[in-house]
């Protein structure tokens, strides 16, 4: 996000030094609206593809908007999945507004039609985020499927012709694309779009492509100067904090706000610490609980901790920890790394001596919580590591050893 | 300077929504899609008296701001007038 800060006082605490301990509300936050999704993209960060029928009501969904509402959140990213395939997403998204709560939406424009593009540029409130992972139909389709492209410029040209001014492309840069970020950018100009890049994590099945797809060393200077030369005009929602240790700090926070200034809502309603980290060590609670989603916000034990100030470890004799911070913490938990070590795209050169200890198999490295993919999804190449089941224990499951033979293991007695 | 005239009338923009905070304030622009951030709970009173006050002098003096401080006080108004957050309004 873009952020100033007038002063009116001497200098003295940064901004970033205040959002370290938290907010009582999320400045914004993510909010996947379902795990449907019509594409299958090999990187996708909520592993999305089938509907979970746990999924939020109609009814449930605006609770939380009312929630977001009192709690005076500016605004939500929603995404999924994509999130115009629920059939309530027109209202949803209406009701939002109409409660002060701005919209951000991610789609991959299948649902974009004129029609929808009128009424999307009719409301003050809304944004819309279109996503395109190449600057060519061939880049892009190779991540994101056959037609993706084509449904994506077509998705553009409707909102253009709309009158939407100043909608986001969106790009996830990968090691294919990064030669193409000029492209990326005359297209955004030749729509009336602006240009969004963010950052690549192995988060939901980016887990599986991220050694493969991740900018190379040589790759990460090339974007780091490239958004140096075009400063805020083009929006990277302060995902390569990372790259400040090249020197420069890039525009934006430079912090990692998970549970701080940002989480995410899930389609059943789970709240992670941040859209990249849908894992159980990420859960603080879902807005189904007694005290709802401020109460998860508020009260999580798990939010708090991530509220404290974080230690350096092994970065902390670095001189760079203060510009990078240590980077991503979703990025180094897929990865495998420490939590309290470097980013494993540490510019430093100092994840990569980490990286290469990984076994081959990957073995003992977090896998995500969840996997909503298709099954009818086109197979992946590499070795598929064996995956043990678990399931989160809870008043309803309890805990169940995966070796346990009894025939009853499991099973609740009421 | 800032060019901050404080003996003109002042409104926030109609799409800016703030928000108090133990530490100041965050202001959203709708419009431009920009946060903002003040760190003195008196520009926040400032703010809130601005649409009713005549000048942004006199919302100054309502919100306890010294004679000393006006100048910084203007140049942070000055700062909100070109993030749009603020804009001038015909008394």
């Amino acid at each position: 996000m873009t952020v100033t800060a007038p002063r009116a006082t001497a200098p003295g605490t940064r901004l970033v030094d205040l959002f370290e301990y938290g907010l009582d509300s999320p400045i914004c936050l993510t909010w996947e609206l379902t795990y449907a999704c019509n594409l299958s993209c090999d990187h996708c960060l909520s592993s999305s593809g089938r509907r979970d029928p746990r999924e939020l009501s109609t009814a449930e969904a605006k609770a939380v908007i009312d929630e977001l509402e009192a709690m005076q959140v500016f605004y939500v990213n929603i995404g999924g999945g994509e999130p115009t395939v629920r059939p309530d997403f027109w209202e949803l998204l209406d009701y939002a507004t109409a409660h002060h709560v701005g919209v951000k939406f991610s789609t991959n424009g299948v649902k974009i039609t004129p029609e929808a593009a009128r009424r999307l540029a009719a409301n003050d409130y809304v944004d819309v985020q279109i996503s395109l992972d190449g600057a060519t139909a061939e880049v892009n389709d190779a991540l994101r499927g056959r037609g993706s492209y084509a449904t994506a410029l077509r998705a553009m040209a409707n909102l253009r012709d709309a009158g939407m001014k100043n909608f986001k492309l969106s790009v996830v840069c990968t090691r294919h694309n990064i030669p193409q970020m000029d492209a990326f950018k005359a297209l955004a100009d030749e729509y009336g779009a602006q240009l969004r890049l963010t950052r690549l994590r192995p988060s939901g099945r980016g887990a599986d492509v991220w050694d493969e797809l991740h900018p190379t060393s040589g790759q990460q200077r090339e974007l780091y100067d490239w958004l140096v030369a075009h400063g805020d005009r083009v929006l990277t929602g302060d995902s390569f904090f990372h790259l400040s240790a090249y020197g420069k700090s890039l525009p934006g926070l430079n912090l990692c706000g998970a549970g701080r200034v940002v989480c995410l809502i899930d389609p059943i309603g789970d709240v992670y610490a941040c859209p990249f980290a849908i894992h159980e060590e990420f859960l603080a609670g879902n807005v189904r609980d007694s005290g709802g989603f401020a109460g998860v916000w508020r009260e999580s034990e798990l939010f708090r901790r991530l509220r404290e100030p974080q230690h350096g470890g092994a970065c902390t004799s670095c001189g760079f920890y203060d510009s990078c911070k240590g980077g991503c913490m979703a990025a180094k938990f897929f990865t495998g790394l420490p939590l309290d070590g470097p980013d494993p795209e540490c510019v430093q050169g100092h994840g990569e001596a980490l990286l290469a200890k990984r076994p081959a198999d990957r073995a003992g490295i977090p896998k995500p919580s969840a996997d909503h993919s298709h099954r009818t999804a086109p197979a992946r190449r590499g070795p598929v590591p064996v995956q043990l089941l678990t399931r989160r224990p809870g008043p309803e499951r309890p805990p169940v050893s995966e070796c346990a033979e009894d025939p009853l293991a499991g099973l609740r007695v009421p | 300077m800032s060019g901050f005239d404080l003996d003109r009338a002042w409104d926030l923009h109609p799409q800016v929504s703030v928000r108090p905070e133990p530490f100041g304030a965050l202001l959203y622009h709708f419009g431009t899609r920009k946060l903002s951030f003040l760190k003195d709970r008196r520009l926040l009173e400032v703010l809130r008296s601005l649409g009713d006050a005549p000048t942004a002098r006199a919302a100054c003096a309502e919100a306890g701001v010294p004679a000393s401080e006006l100048d910084a006080f203007g140049a942070a108004l000055g700062a909100l007038v070109r993030s749009s957050m603020i804009v001038e309004r015909t008394p």
